[in-house]
């Protein structure tokens, strides 16, 4: 699918974004400087720790910043439009939903507990769609909640989101996004407040409603397990920054900034037991002050001298693979690779 | 293996909440034992009973029925005021969430204290200072933040003084339940490295309450698949990812996503149904399949297991 990209238009396309939060009179810079590029079709992961800025990137593409908050620089580009100069929310109502659309990680709290499920997934194709009568739009209610595997909508359309489980609850979050057929979905963890077997099960929805509606599907998740399965492309961000991009086969068995080689050489699933697990240390950096050279350098144990000075390059590796670090200068010295990522490169990684 | 001391033993137990017609049976009949300085994980989905089991040997919840004996002492129903403070002292928890299982007004000096405070095991105040101090080193934080407030640390720090609060009563067993699921990936490592290195300074044995088959590997040494408040397997953790027999331990071990694209192309996920057993004809028992590794069959079930460890061995 990745070879495809490369002749591809992308559909969706950020450049140089930097988003800034007004905050107690201080100003943060959450997105410093961010590009990034979404193909028609593709599956792409947006892994990265919390505050890393990943959940503000996408809420950016559906102009749902904070109040507070503001893009400061940068364009974001859909379908040849720059959406980063829009002002007005009627802008916006042209995009959400019926472009892009949006699952929240948790559905206990993004559904309305005093509105009945049907008229909740009805309202929304009654917004976007122009129905003739009332009847269609509960048919096509009907159709909608029976595509996301919900049985019997005739006699769950009357009832409440508490008489739903969780895993039902995400069931009808995902069709309410899915219901004007946007172009992109955009899943902010829509798996981590699930137990694992509903989480199988709500991935495998998520892939097929893919299939069927050819929709482009952007992950925000910090499970690196469920980017593994659903990812094609990956992005791992931090601090504000992208700091590589590749396909899912170049991240995971090939990583080459720092920062992904530390998050995958910290998981315990790739721990070997008894032996002390390599973990990040230290925080990530405050955002509130202009950072200089790598964001990552400070927590990077084989930091090199001018990580700390000057902020390095992003270098394109391969056609879809490219990292935002020193280390890829021909000056750079060889760093040692963590055992994990070479016990998963070398048993995994040549299966091709 | 069969000197090695039992610190706990959980002999079916039930927990039953409500009564007559609305009682819901959360936990039914387990039994279990966790032996001196081992990890022993509790795996099941929400709603399965793990952390009601954890919340019964701490004396959270009433047992319904069974026992619970702690260093060869019976610790569950009525006990006397001197066994209660030994309960108190000698079994600790650890919580899921960090964020909301610290008093968000108190000085991080009296949350690790208040244990303390309560059985009033110190001289002066000049020694419990020093006991939270060293209590705070031990999990990797600083004295000087004892005097800070809760919302001035990082999820990580928040979990290490959860766990320096558990570490000044100088428990023996340490209740985790899901200590590292509300945390970062990038911390998670963390916290397991602490709790593996308190297990071998301090001798304490776990019991590792999860939802999560991959981190249990890691860091378990035995464990325990509960579904629906029963307990339907049991082994030596390497044995039970090896050797998993129950279909309700495959179902769940094959819904783990791994973070390894290529497997995760090949992994199938198996859906368990409930009523593929035939329990109507012939009820279930707990039984010893092979050396350490138990399992909920009956007679029919006990057979088809049997064959397929063999096969299993034969693969081999």
């Amino acid at each position: 699918m990745t070879s495809i990209n490369r002749t591809r238009e992308p559909i969706l396309k950020l450049k140089d974004l930097v988003i800034k939060f007004n905050l107690r009179g201080k100003t943060l810079t959450a997105i410093r400087s961010a590009s990034l590029e979404l193909y028609k079709g593709e599956s792409l992961a947006i892994v990265g720790e919390s505050g890393s800025g990943k959940s503000v990137l996408t809420k950016s593409c559906m102009g749902l910043l904070d109040a507070n908050g503001w893009i400061d620089s940068g364009e974001i580009i859909y379908k040849g439009y720059d959406m980063s100069t829009y002002k007005v929310e009627k802008d916006w109502l042209k995009i959400r939903g019926k472009e892009i659309a949006m699952v929240f990680q948790d559905p206990m709290t993004s559904l309305n507990p005093l509105k009945t499920i049907g008229k909740q997934v009805q309202e929304t194709l009654e917004l976007h769609q122009k129905y003739l009568n009332k009847g269609d739009a509960k048919t096509a209610t009907y159709d909608l909640l029976t595509s996301v595997g919900i049985d019997n909508p005739e006699k769950r359309y009357k009832q409440y989101p508490h008489e739903f489980s969780g895993g039902m609850r995400q069931r009808i979050v995902i069709a309410i996004a899915v219901a004007c057929r946007p172009e992109i979905l955009i899943c902010d963890e829509p798996t981590t407040a699930l137990d694992v077997t509903i989480q199988a099960q709500i991935i495998e929805l998520l892939e097929s409603l893919q299939r069927v509606y050819d929709l482009t599907i952007i992950y925000i998740t910090h499970d690196l397990g469920v980017v593994a399965h659903v990812a094609d492309r990956v992005a791992v961000m931090y601090a504000g920054e992208i700091v590589e991009v590749g396909t899912a086969d170049e991240i995971f068995y090939e990583p080459i900034h720092p920062y992904t080689n530390a998050l995958l050489s910290s998981l315990p699933q790739l721990g070997v037991k008894g032996e002390v697990l390599s973990a990040i240390k230290g925080t990530p950096p405050n955002l509130f002050k202009t950072i200089k050279g790598d964001a990552f350098a400070p927590r990077n144990p084989n930091a090199l001298k001018v990580d700390f000075l000057h902020e390095p390059p992003m270098v394109q590796v391969s056609p879809t693979h490219k990292a935002k670090t020193w280390l890829l200068d021909p000056r750079a010295p060889k760093v040692p690779i963590s055992e994990n990522v070479i016990r998963l490169k070398n048993e995994w990684g040549s299966s091709e | 293996m069969s000197e090695r001391k039992k610190l706990l033993e959980v002999k079916n137990i039930s927990v039953v909440f409500g009564s007559r017609k609305k009682a819901f049976t959360a936990v039914d009949d387990v039994s279990f034992d966790i032996y001196e300085g081992e990890t022993f994980g509790l795996v099941g989905e929400s709603g399965s009973g793990k952390t009601t089991i954890g919340r019964a040997i701490i004396r959270i919840n009433a047992i319904t029925s069974g026992e619970i004996i702690f260093e060869d002492e019976r610790i569950s129903g009525k006990i006397d005021k001197k066994k209660d403070k030994k309960v108190v002292q000698d079994i600790q928890m650890i919580f899921q969430d960090p964020m909301s299982s610290l008093n968000e007004r108190a000085k991080v000096d009296y949350i690790v204290s208040e244990g303390l405070y309560n059985l009033k095991n110190y001289a002066n105040d000049a020694e419990r200072k020093k006991i939270v101090d060293e209590a705070l080193l031990e999990v990797g934080l600083l004295p000087e933040f004892s005097s800070r407030f809760p919302h001035e640390f990082s999820g990580g720090q928040r979990q290490r003084i959860g766990i320096a609060r558990s570490l000044v009563m100088q428990p023996k067993f340490i209740i985790a339940d899901e200590p590292i699921s509300a945390l970062d990936v990038s911390i998670r490592a963390q916290v397991l490295n602490l709790m593996n290195r308190l297990k071998k300074d301090l001798g304490l044995t776990y019991l590792f309450i999860a939802h999560d088959l991959s981190i249990v590997r890691f860091i378990t040494d035995r464990v325990g698949v509960i579904h629906k408040g029963r307990l339907v397997e049991l082994a030596e953790t390497e044995e039970l990812y090896n050797n998993p027999l129950h279909p309700y331990t495959r179902s769940l071990l094959s819904a783990i996503p791994m973070p390894n694209p290529n497997y995760e192309k090949s992994r199938k996920v198996i859906f368990y149904d409930p009523d593929q057993h035939h329990y109507d004809i012939e009820a279930p028992k707990w039984v010893e399949i092979k050396k350490g590794h138990f399992i909920l069959a009956n007679q029919p079930e006990i057979d088809t297991y049997k064959t397929m460890l063999e096969s299993n061995i034969k693969g081999e």
